[in-house]
């Protein structure tokens, strides 16, 4: 209090001493300071492969065994095969919507295979992948995009909102940047429980604009949580680019102003990634902090199904990164000067995961749509009297109009 | 989600033969050339109620008022995710190009921006044009548009206002939408004194609706019909036009039942009352058009003359805008009726992927509820 006084009356003088602020403390100048809208230098951004998939001399990361690395790979291959072909499906009208993960598999599989299986995810929907190195099946997969009586969210919602208790991923919700704030409840969760964990959250460079990011960092920085926030700027939300999206150094530069620790990494730069993320793991689980990594990478596809990029991007662009940059031939070339990785093996890969695919969506094509009955169950713990009534009245109904309903749908 | 393309196309067939009485129609239309601000209610010089007409989808009638409303009004911006390069439904096309970045830009993606964004320009007096980009992401603007925008006037004793404000979305069942693309929250905006909400069914409707709701003096949310976006072609007057708000429209005159309805559901009512007509049924078919403030006098007319009345909406049944209509006619015309009230509405359930032909309000259940009705 007597220093608030002292400030209040500025006996120090001539910008001496300091203003004792609660939870804080300044000292006085007595000339204007601004700061700056950026630094001199932006965030520096940590890679371990150069382009051409070498070892940057120097480079800090942490090992990974052949067997990991290996494991690493054919899982980006696979989520490669996955959206190769489930595209060409919904081109093709097998089913009604598609998003594409290509040019941030990196992402995807380093990030999820520097977790322990008992962290939880909360995901945007551009990281499949994460799932996919938990072992949900390509059946799973295709049984959500198709709506079968095989999909865990029970044919209620578009393709690409997967979701998996056993895998500890929950389910993907449309609406942009909600699954922040949850996921640093959830983390608020795990601090006070003894599990050795911490939560996970994925978005976009453009969901980070949403009130929900700035509120769940804020709680996370307060409320002292292990939660890693995994920004994937792609430098593009639908058709707006990053330069539209936010000023200053990014989102890794927002870290700083939370009082949350930040890292940039090059996305597509596999070592890097699951470095990057292992070491964003040790810091939050051992040290209970929040922890913002932002991930540099390139949306390769077009937005959606929906959408069509050449309208606002240029084809040079994509190229650039398809061809110079892009994450997958970046780390097999690694893996092929380790000598971990021939082409014979590349081949064998790309054919039966291809293959795999393939099947898993045929099965899931076979299979009956989800039933009628999960229209109205899970709506509550239990149906509501409202609910009995409509679905008897929808029973009904449908029984005496049956050619006006899909016959897809099974009654039961 | 083959069958909801079907019905789509079906609509847009069915489109196509109401033509005649949806030009006719606009003989009603608040017409105008000029000057924004100066809206009058008599035709413009030059307008006849026989207007240059051109085939238009609802996206194209939607982007020709926005192009209208930029040329009339140098004061007025559209701004929205993705807005600049034509939006993702394309409504926005070409508006950039023509009328520069400073007049139509993207903002960040954060919805509770835009509106609190667009409520500080409308309250400097200009003509702030929001997109949000589905209705189902109207909610992180919920805030801003209950509580500010809906009170600015007010709350400031008629010093501040913000009804320079558009918001405009698109809503609805598309067939394939699930739970995030598909819904219709009219209700939870009908539930708010201060806004104005507005739903158009057609092209011809979209553009004259958004007009004026562009140049009505209070925050309005324009709710417009995806599904029909580009389904629906009809024959749209070129030039500057306005239908007013607040005034519902006799879409075909009946003598057995009144059935209501707005936005896309029109046509699923049209196909019905078309059905339940070759069982001998005469029904009087209102598009409210408004739903806030409704023109419950209209409605009352036509349920006095008929005695009965069916009311659908996409939007589940509980707590829908129908329960209002419901009520109030109960109110009107309590003793006029003769068959209770009937609403044709969306199920209690979140909006499903899958069953979404068995949620939603079809054509045979709505012949069904009118022949109830009718034989109560
Ligand atoms: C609240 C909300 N607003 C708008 C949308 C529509 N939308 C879906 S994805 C998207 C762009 C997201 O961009 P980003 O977060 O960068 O992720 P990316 O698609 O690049 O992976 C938009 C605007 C939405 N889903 N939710
Ligand atoms: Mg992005």
């Amino acid at each position: 209090m007597s220093s608030h006084a002292t400030a209040a009356t500025g006996k120090e003088g001539h910008g001496a001493g300091v203003l004792d602020f609660p939870g804080a403390r300044f000292s006085f100048v007595n000339e204007l300071h601004v700061v700056p809208e950026s630094t001199p230098t932006p965030i520096p951004c940590y890679r371990v492969l150069d382009e051409l998939g070498q070892l940057i001399p120097g480079a800090k990361y942490t090992q990974v065994s052949e067997e990991l690395a290996v494991a690493m790979y054919r899982k980006m291959a696979v989520l490669q095969s996955m959206d190769l072909v489930f595209y060409d499906a919904q081109r093709q009208g097998r089913f009604s919507f598609y998003m594409t993960t290509a040019g941030e598999e990196a992402i995807n599989i380093a990030s999820g295979a520097a977790l322990s299986d008992l962290d939880t995810i909360f995901a945007q929907y551009r990281e499949p992948g994460v799932l996919l190195w938990r072992g949900f099946s390509m059946l799973q997969f295709a049984h959500q995009c198709f709506a079968t009586s095989g999909d865990l969210g029970k044919g209620r919602q578009m393709p690409v909102h997967y979701g998996s208790k056993e895998h500890r991923f929950h389910t993907i919700s449309s609406p942009l940047a909600t699954q922040i704030p949850h996921a640093v409840g959830a983390a608020y969760h795990v601090k006070m429980s003894p599990e050795d964990a911490c939560v996970v959250t994925y978005f976009g460079e453009g969901a980070a604009s949403e009130g929900d990011f700035h509120g769940a960092i804020n709680f996370a920085a307060t409320l002292e949580v292990p939660v890693i926030f995994v920004c994937r700027n792609n430098g593009w939300a639908i058709s707006t680019p990053a330069r539209e999206q936010y000023r200053g150094d990014g989102i890794a530069g927002r870290g700083q102003a939370y009082g949350v620790r930040s890292l940039r990494v090059d996305g597509n730069d596999t070592l890097a990634m699951y470095s990057a993320m292992k070491a964003a793991r040790e810091m939050a689980v051992t040290e209970e902090r929040p922890i913002l990594l932002e991930a540099m990478t390139y949306r390769t596809g077009h937005h959606s199904t929906s959408d069509d990029s050449s309208r606002y991007r240029g084809a040079a662009e994509i190229q650039h990164w398809k061809l110079q940059r892009d994450p997958v031939a970046r780390f097999r070339r690694w893996l092929q000067g380790q000598g971990w990785w021939d082409d014979a093996r590349e081949e064998e890969l790309r054919k039966s995961a291809r293959a795999e695919v393939i099947a898993a969506l045929d099965t899931a094509e076979a299979t009956d749509k989800a039933p009628l009955r999960d229209l109205f169950t899970d709506v509550y713990d239990a149906a509501p009297p409202n609910l009995v009534e409509q679905e008897r009245q929808v029973r009904a109904h449908v029984a005496k109009h049956r050619a006006d309903y899909p016959d897809n749908v099974p009654l039961d | 989600m083959q069958r909801g393309t079907a019905a789509l196309l079906r609509c847009a067939r069915f489109l196509g033969e109401l033509q005649p009485r949806r030009i006719s129609s606009l003989e009603t239309a608040r017409c105008f050339s000029g000057a924004a601000m100066q809206a009058q209610p008599s035709a413009p010089e030059g307008y006849d109620g026989t207007a240059e007409l051109k085939r238009m989808n609802l996206f194209t009638a939607v982007n020709d008022a926005l192009h209208i409303a930029l040329d009339t009004d140098p004061n007025s911006y559209i701004f929205g995710e993705d807005v600049s390069f034509g939006g993702v439904f394309r409504c926005t096309t070409g508006l950039a190009e023509r009328f520069g970045r400073h007049r139509v830009f993207n903002t960040p993606l954060c919805e509770q921006g835009i509106i609190g964004f667009g409520i500080g320009l409308a309250a400097m007096g200009s003509r702030a044009i929001a997109e949000i980009q589905f209705a189902d992401y109207i909610f992180p603007a919920f805030d801003q548009i209950v509580n500010e925008a809906a009170k600015c006037r007010y709350r400031s004793g008629n010093q501040f206002d913000c009804g320079g404000l558009t918001i405009r979305t698109p809503y609805g069942a598309v067939g394939h939408g699930g739970h995030y693309h598909s819904q219709s929250p009219e209700a939870f905006f009908t539930h708010v004194p201060g806004l104005k909400v507005v739903v158009p069914r057609s092209p011809s409707k979209a553009k004259g609706l958004l007009l004026a709701s562009i140049r009505d003096r209070n925050p309005t949310v324009f709710f417009e019909p995806k599904g029909l976006y580009r389904m629906a072609v009809e024959e749209v007057p070129i030039g500057d036009y306005e239908t007013e708000l607040g005034r519902a429209e006799v879409l075909r005159e009946g003598s057995d039942v009144t059935v209501v309805g707005w936005g896309a559901q029109m046509l699923v009512l049209e196909r019905a009352c078309d059905a339940v007509e070759k069982e001998g049924v005469s029904c009087e078919l209102i598009d409210l058009q408004t739903l806030l403030p409704w023109d419950v006098d209209t409605v009352a007319a036509s349920v006095s003359k008929t005695g009965r009345l069916v009311i659908s909406h996409e939007a589940p049944i509980t707590s829908g805008f129908g329960a209002e209509i419901a009520a109030k006619i109960a109110e009107r015309s309590f003793l006029k009726l003769e068959a209770p009230v009937a609403r044709v509405c969306g199920l209690d359930t979140p909006f499903p992927l899958v069953f979404e032909p068995f949620y939603l309000p079809t054509e045979s259940k709505v012949a069904d509820a009118i022949m109830h009705t009718v034989s109560f």
